[in-house]
Formats: structure tokens, C-alpha cells, sequence
């Protein structure tokens, strides 16, 4: 720390050209837009004393709305893993016509504000819509359901499962494979055992961030979920009901509570990844 | 086990181009082959073409006498060593060498204490005892060398196929490695195909040699035919440093159109005309005149090395190098001679040796 300080000071010796300006942007942006606002949301609700908190903690809706969250989230993310790990595939060993349009396509829903995700959806799976029509016959109703959740938090998520195992499948030597098609494995055993390995660190990752994503998403939700309380309503739009509602506590501890699992959920997804790609390190 | 290729030809993806134009080798059981040639000439194509890893267009490849399609034909009995090890990083040493075992369908796969004891046994024979619980990124390059050498052999192929296995090591281990491995190859019984770009690498392992070039087998034979009577001037200049010298032959002399080198005598037989001649350069000899105005060529002395002193002939147009064995203490540093006599070189035109049949 000290040593840091001192370097920062004299700011000569370092390898890093414009070491001083890299530290002050650094510090100041991880401090005003990250560290600040986390502790006013932390600190925030206790401002009225611990009553409000431990109502809002007794509240059975906000429950309910947090399982629904954090399990559409998991849930869409898991989903997404090897479907993004097929698409990623496809696009990086497949050799198929119209593989760049695939490959912007996968984009979109990063591109797309989520509102028009959320109403293209909606349209699509209401019970007089394209998909939903079909379905509705079969008896399967999506709108209006956890299942509509899911399939938007799928659509949210799916671009950040394919783009981080992409670049690693890329990079992935062909030998390797070779090597244990020679061994005699059988090409399942090849992709179980060799290739699925070195991938597990970005699927992790992948999912880590789509279920992220997942949590935090509220635009593309809202159309497709119908909202009804202890059924389809996730913790966001709870949110904002309780700030139309002037429930200034209320909508904070529900975000303080989002927060906290958040962050635990977030590490112990590093905590996995690291686990998976032990191997890789050097004592 | 012997291997036997024939008319092998392979295109280049979507090309006319041959990359292997009509190879055909035979390799006896227990022999150790070297393929070398200049990058590009097919060496590791015909090799990965024999693992089965490439397709190609036309030609068959039989192990001991049994052709083989695809890559299951071969299982567990080649194995393959890659330039770059391809290692499973994420295996430990024990599980990169049993490999080849746990993939095998349960009631072929030996039962566990059976393949830790392969395993064991297999380390013991790399030199890597007490490694199997690494992870390769722990290891150095040797050391990979031969823990992808176990891997390959832990099936007891009976063929070996390297590609360019030493390549990425420094010169120590590359060449305590070389050794070791053909001692390896004698002690299991292997039959060994070895790709290399480093002659002197082949030349001290194999006891065949395959020149490729252009995708094409210039010549097979065993390392003193190759030097003794070498069937191109590439094989020739490919298999280490030549001088050579443009003459022509007339009625048995062959007369170089430098001057400062001597004619030399050769086969009657040889039809006249243009004809290259190349030599070692520590097959030139000198041939002293009579009175120091004679003393024509200079020469000076550069390095020493072995035995040998290395001395740049000055000839009119040009410096050639020659190499005189020189048991004395001190190799004199300047020297002179009439004429560089050239008696042992070999005879070339358009490429091909002259034969005097």
C-alpha cells in the first residue's frame, strides 16, 4: 500500500504509461459508480431504524418475488448453457451458408432495448400470437406464466453464454482432439472428455452472466409475465410498484435483499469457476 | 509391425495441387524411419495421412497386411506423437497416459489396478516416476516430450509416428532424448517413423532415411547410401554442406570452368557435356606446384573445430570453404596451394547424379 502510494506520487517507475491518470480513473470510477451507490443501497434502509426492514423482511410477496426472480434467472441461465454451447459451436467449427448472419443475429439481444424484446415476445407467445396460438392449443400456456419469464430471460441471456465459450473454442488446438481420436476414443468420449473440460470455465462464466443478467432484467419481463403477485412477478417490478406505491423503505430492502444474493450468488459462481480451471495454473 | 503404403496421392483442399504425389513406401517391421525434406514437402502430410487424420484421394496404406479405412482400424495400434504434445491440460500426467485405456469399452478396458499399474510402469520407463499426479502445465518441455511418448504408448501400438517431436527443446535435452529414443524404439520393438527438418537429427537416429520433396519420396535409403551415393543434387545439398563446381566432361576428365581447381578424371563412360560437381568441403584437396609463383589459391583459416581446421579458399570469383583434418596442434593460419583438387566430388546434370553404367 505504501509502496503503491509512493509510486503513485512520483508516478516515474512504472511500465504503465500514464500510470497516474490509469489510478485516478480507475479509483474514481470503481468509488462514484460503483463503491457509492452500493453503500447508500446498503445503508439506505436502516435510515428509518431496523423496523421497516424487518416488516419489509416478514413481507411474503416480496418473497415470492425474489424465488421468482432468482429461480427464472437460474433456470434461464442453465437453459441457455448448452444451447449456447451448440451455437457456439455451430459458429465456430460449423461451415454453413449464412453462418455471418447467424453470428450478428446472436447479438440482437444486446442490441434490442429491452422493451421491444419484451413486447416482440409477448406478441409472439400471447395465446393469439404466432408461437402462442400453436401452444395454446396443445395446452401449453406461456404468457402470462413462469414460463414466459423464462423464455425472455432466455432470450436476454443467451448472447453471453455463446460469446465468452466462443473465443476459448476458437482457441482450443485441433490436436487435442486429434490426439484422442487416435488414443481411440470415440467422438462423444472426445467431447465429454476432452473438449467439454477447457469450456467449463466460460460456461460458468457464460452462465454466471446470464443469470446476472437474468436477475436484474425488468423490460423484457414485464409484457410476458403477466405480474401477478406470488405467481409471475419478479423482484424489480416489485420494486417499482413499491416506489409507485411511495414505499421508499419497502423498495429499498427489497433491493438491499436483491443485492445480497446477487453478490453471494456472483461468488459462489467464481468460486466454482476457479475450481474448474485449477489445472491451468502454475504453483 | 510393417507398414506398407502405396500409390499414396493426396490434393490440396479444393486444388489441383499434389501435396503426396504417388508415394509409395514400404517400411519392415522394426525399423526406424526418418522422413526429412524442406518444409512443405509433404513429410508430415504422409504421416498424418498414415495416423489416418487426413483423408486422401487415392492409394492404400496396409498394417501388416491388413488395409486400413479409418481412423477405428487404427486405434491402439499407432500412436501418435504431435509437435506441440497436445497434452489434455486438464488431466494429470496419470490420466494423460491411461488415456487410451479408460476410453476403451468395458469389457475390452483392463480394470483399474491394471491401468495404474500400466500407468506406473510406463512413467518408470519415461523417467517421469513420481510425476503422475502433475498437471502438464507444470511441466517442462522434456518433460511433456515423454509424457505424450507414454501416452502414445500405453495402447502397445507397434507402430510409433513423431512429428517433429523435438522441435520445440533446447539442444542438451533434444539430444539426450534422441538417444533415449532409439534405445526406447530397440527395447519395445517399435517400428518408428520419425519427421523431422533436421537431417543431422535423422541421419544420427534412423536407420532409413525418406528424402521428400514436392510431396514426391526422392530417395530411400539407409544413411551411408545416402551419403555415398546420393540420386539428386537436393539430396545431396539437403544432407549437408556442399560446394559445387560448374565444368565439363570431356572423353573421361572433367574440366571445372573456374580457375584455381584441378580437372579431375572420371568414367569414360560418362557421355560429355555440361555437368555439376559437388563435394564436401572437407573432401577438397590441395594440390601444391612447384615454385611459389605457382601458388595460385590463398587460403585462410577462419575456425577450428574438431579436429578440423576451416580455411576460405580464395578463388578468383568467389570464397568456398575447406575443411582440412589437421592432427597438429596448431593449423597454420595461411596457406597456398596451386590447384583445389576436387577428385572425390560426385557428378550431376539437371539435377540427377551421373552414373557411370
Amino acid at each position: 500500500m505504501k509502496r503503491a502510494c509512493v509510486a503513485f506520487w512520483r508516478g516515474g517507475d512504472s511500465a504503465l504509461p500514464g500510470y497516474r491518470l490509469a489510478l485516478v480513473v480507475t479509483l474514481l470510477w470503481t468509488g462514484l459508480f460503483i463503491a457509492l451507490p452500493l453503500c447508500a443501497l446498503i445503508i439506505r434502509p436502516w435510515q428509518d431504524g431496523v423496523g421497516p426492514v424487518l416488516a419489509e423482511l416478514h413481507d411474503t410477496r416480496m418473497f415470492a418475488a425474489l424465488w421468482t426472480s432468482f429461480f427464472s434467472a437460474a433456470v434461464a441461465a442453465l437453459l441457455n448453457v448448452p444451447i449456447g454451447l451448440f451455437l457456439a459451436w455451430m459458429l465456430v467449427r460449423g461451415n454453413l451458408p449464412g453462418q455471418r448472419i447467424a453470428d450478428a443475429l446472436i447479438d440482437l439481444p444486446f442490441a434490442l432495448p429491452t422493451a421491444v424484446s419484451g413486447i416482440t415476445l409477448a406478441t409472439l407467445y400471447s395465446p393469439q400470437g404466432w408461437l402462442g396460438y400453436p401452444l395454446a392449443k396443445m395446452g401449453v400456456s406461456v404468457a402470462y406464466t413462469q414460463w414466459g419469464i423464462i423464455i425472455a430471460l432466455m432470450f436476454v441471456g443467451l448472447p453471453f453464454v455463446v460469446r465468452t465459450v466462443e473465443p476459448v473454442l476458437k482457441a482450443l488446438p485441433h490436436e487435442q482432439e486429434e490426439a484422442a481420436r487416435l488414443l481411440g476414443a470415440k467422438p462423444w468420449q472426445v467431447i465429454t472428455r476432452v473438449v467439454l473440460a477447457p469450456l467449463l470455465p466460460p460456461l460458468i462464466t457464460g452462465f454466471g452472466l446470464a443469470f446476472a443478467r437474468g436477475v436484474g432484467e425488468y423490460g423484457s419481463v414485464i409484457f410476458i409475465a403477466g405480474n401477478q403477485p406470488f405467481k409471475s412477478e419478479i423482484a424489480p417490478l416489485l420494486i417499482v410498484v413499491r416506489l409507485q406505491e411511495f414505499d421508499y423503505d419497502g423498495a429499498t430492502a427489497i433491493a438491499l435483499v436483491l443485492l445480497v444474493i446477487s453478490l453471494a450468488a456472483l461468488a459462489g459462481i467464481g468460486v466454482l469457476r476457479r475450481r474448474f480451471s485449477a489445472w491451468g495454473a502454475m504453483p | 509391425m510393417s507398414i506398407l503404403i502405396q500409390n499414396l496421392v493426396r490434393h490440396a483442399p479444393a486444388t489441383e495441387r499434389r501435396l503426396l504425389d504417388d508415394v509409395t513406401l514400404a517400411v519392415p517391421s522394426g525399423a526406424f524411419v526418418a522422413l526429412v525434406g524442406p518444409s512443405g514437402a509433404g513429410k508430415t502430410t504422409l504421416l498424418r495421412a498414415i495416423a489416418g487424420l487426413d483423408h486422401y484421394s487415392s492409394g492404400t496404406i496396409d498394417l501388416d497386411g491388413n488395409r486400413l479405412e479409418n481412423l477405428h482400424d487404427r486405434a491402439g495400434k499407432i500412436g501418435f506423437v504431435f509437435q506441440n504434445y497436445a497434452l489434455f491440460p486438464h488431466m494429470t500426467v496419470a490420466r494423460n497416459i491411461s488415456f487410451g485405456l479408460d476410453v476403451l469399452p468395458r469389457e475390452q478396458r483392463p480394470t483399474k489396478a491394471e491401468i495404474t499399474a500400466r500407468v506406473q510402469d510406463l512413467l518408470d520407463l519415461m523417467q517421469l516416476s513420481g510425476m503422475g499426479k502433475a498437471y502438464p502445465a507444470r511441466l517442462s518441455g522434456g518433460q511433456r516430450q515423454r509424457v505424450a511418448l507414454a501416452r502414445a504408448l500405453a495402447t502397445g501400438p507397434g507402430v510409433l509416428l513423431l512429428d517433429e517431436p523435438f522441435g520445440a527443446l533446447d539442444p542438451i535435452v533434444r539430444r539426450a532424448i534422441r538417444t533415449w529414443l532409439r534405445t526406447l524404439h530397440d527395447q519395445l520393438g517399435l517400428t518408428t517413423i520419425l519427421v523431422t527438418h533436421d537431417q543431422e537429427e535423422a541421419l544420427e537416429v534412423a536407420d532409413r532415411i525418406v528424402v521428400m520433396q514436392q510431396g514426391r519420396i526422392v530417395q530411400d535409403a539407409s544413411p551411408a547410401t545416402l551419403d555415398e551415393a546420393p540420386n539428386t543434387a537436393f539430396v545431396m545439398q539437403f544432407l549437408g554442406e556442399v560446394v559445387s563446381f560448374s565444368g565439363h566432361i570431356k572423353n573421361g576428365v572433367f574440366t571445372p570452368s573456374e580457375r584455381g581447381v584441378a580437372p579431375c578424371a572420371v568414367s569414360e563412360k560418362l557421355e560429355s557435356g555440361p555437368a555439376e560437381l559437388m563435394i564436401r568441403p572437407f573432401e577438397i584437396g590441395l594440390r601444391q606446384g612447384q615454385g611459389a609463383h605457382e601458388q595460385a589459391v590463398e587460403l585462410a583459416l577462419y575456425s577450428k573445430r574438431q579436429g578440423f581446421c576451416y580455411y576460405s579458399a580464395h578463388l578468383p570469383q568467389r570464397t568456398v570453404p575447406v575443411f582440412i583434418y589437421n592432427t597438429q596442434e596448431e593449423g597454420q593460419t595461411r596457406l597456398a596451394c596451386a590447384e583445389l583438387e576436387i577428385q572425390r566430388g560426385k557428378l550431376f546434370r539437371d539435377g540427377v547424379r551421373l552414373q557411370s553404367r
